[in-house]
């Protein structure tokens, strides 16, 4: 066991004007993962400390946060990664360009209302019988990087153009528009081309990386973005 | 307020149906394009102005010499067009991205607008005139 700081950003609606910042120290075994320690503190020093995670395992995407300057999910981060051996502090706070509801709980709705703007969901109103819609292995393939998204939105908040306009679809939202444009068996790419190909869509992206950088999931997000933008441009069907 | 983005981009998918590129595309694509025109462009004026001509002697005696030739002509016609198009792009991205305030940004925007015009149209008339 080692000991760590743990250095939240907190913020209380309640009282608070503005954040401020709390340690902690908490007995950790470097193989914890941050999450751990987070649940550490709430269980058995301070209950009021709000974070969300739900499978934490790195599968439902509920905490995503910084940590030590980036952002990355606490159930997946370890303690020895984010201090080094021999203890040290671990700073953690709330992703970036969303509004603050609680310490480290913000509020996703503008991240998933953006999700939803782009037509997630597979359109294909020909009726394939009684029988699955098949699609080859090459077809799968082509989509199967973006299919890996777990909505966290790691990506759209380390991007620096959402944080100076939150008008931005993001980063997360061309991730799953691309995951059915490419797909084969959807018929309604160019819709959804149509919704991405304007200024506040694919443009407003600068190819800064820090989305790909960010990925828990390790999709190459910028490349998604950037294959949005070439199919928008030269193969509009 | 995100809550209004999903009902307005559908909105505006219905009434504006284009299936072709828009111009944020295109000024997306004349910015890679003038980009890479740009790196020799830049560079062969560079090499001409400073290290192939001594720059004491890039007067206009050298400008009489080199716009004798039509070609040159054209080719620093090129440059002017590309880098003032190509720097008016990137500034026009900065003030989408920064300026917040609509009213704010139309004004800048015009007076940028403005500003390119006329160095264009100065430019080009220099060039044709000379």
């Amino acid at each position: 066991m080692i000991d760590v700081e743990l250095k939240v950003k907190r913020f209380n609606p309640d009282s608070d004007r503005k954040p401020h910042w709390q340690t902690f120290t908490v007995q950790a075994e470097p193989t914890d993962r941050v999450l751990d320690a987070l649940h550490t503190v709430r269980w058995a020093q301070d209950g009021t400390l709000g974070f969300r995670r739900s499978c934490a395992h790195g599968v439902c995407g509920s905490d995503a946060m910084i940590i030590n300057g980036a952002n990355a999910l606490a159930c997946v981060v370890l303690v020895k990664d984010a201090v080094g051996g021999g203890g040290g502090t671990i700073t953690v706070e709330p992703i970036r360009g969303l509004p603050v509801i609680k310490d480290l709980v913000v509020d996703m709705e503008p991240f998933f209302a953006q999700y939803r703007s782009v037509m997630p969901y597979l359109v294909n109103t020909d009726d394939p019988g009684c029988t699955e819609r098949l699609q080859s292995p090459e077809e799968r393939a082509r989509y199967d990087d973006t299919t890996k998204c777990i909505l966290c939105a790691a990506c759209t908040t380390a991007c620096p153009v959402y944080w100076g306009d939150s008008e931005y679809v993001g980063p997360a939202a061309i991730v799953n528009a691309h995951r059915f444009v490419f797909d084969s068996r959807d018929q309604a790419s160019s819709e959804r081309l149509d919704l991405l190909d304007q200024r506040s869509g694919v443009w407003k992206c600068r190819t800064a990386f820090s989305c790909s950088e960010a990925c828990p999931r390790g999709i190459k997000v910028t490349q998604a973005i950037q294959e949005v933008k070439r199919k928008t441009l030269f193969d509009r069907s | 307020m995100m809550q209004t983005a999903s009902p307005a981009r559908a909105g505006k998918m219905e009434a504006g149906r284009r299936s072709r590129p828009s111009f944020e595309a295109w000024s997306w694509l004349f910015m890679r394009v003038s980009g890479l025109a740009l790196i020799f462009l830049a560079l062969v004026h560079f090499a001409l102005t400073h290290i192939v001509t001594d720059v004491a002697d890039t007067g206009s005696d050298f400008v009489d010499d080199r716009w004798a030739n039509p070609l040159w002509r054209l080719f620093d016609w090129a440059l002017l067009t590309l880098a003032l198009f190509h720097g008016l792009g990137g500034l026009r991205w900065i003030i989408d991205d920064y300026v917040r305030s609509p009213g704010r940004r139309a004004v800048i925007k015009v007076s940028l607008y403005a500003v390119a015009l006329s160095l264009f149209a100065l430019g080009t008339i220099t060039i044709l005139t000379y």
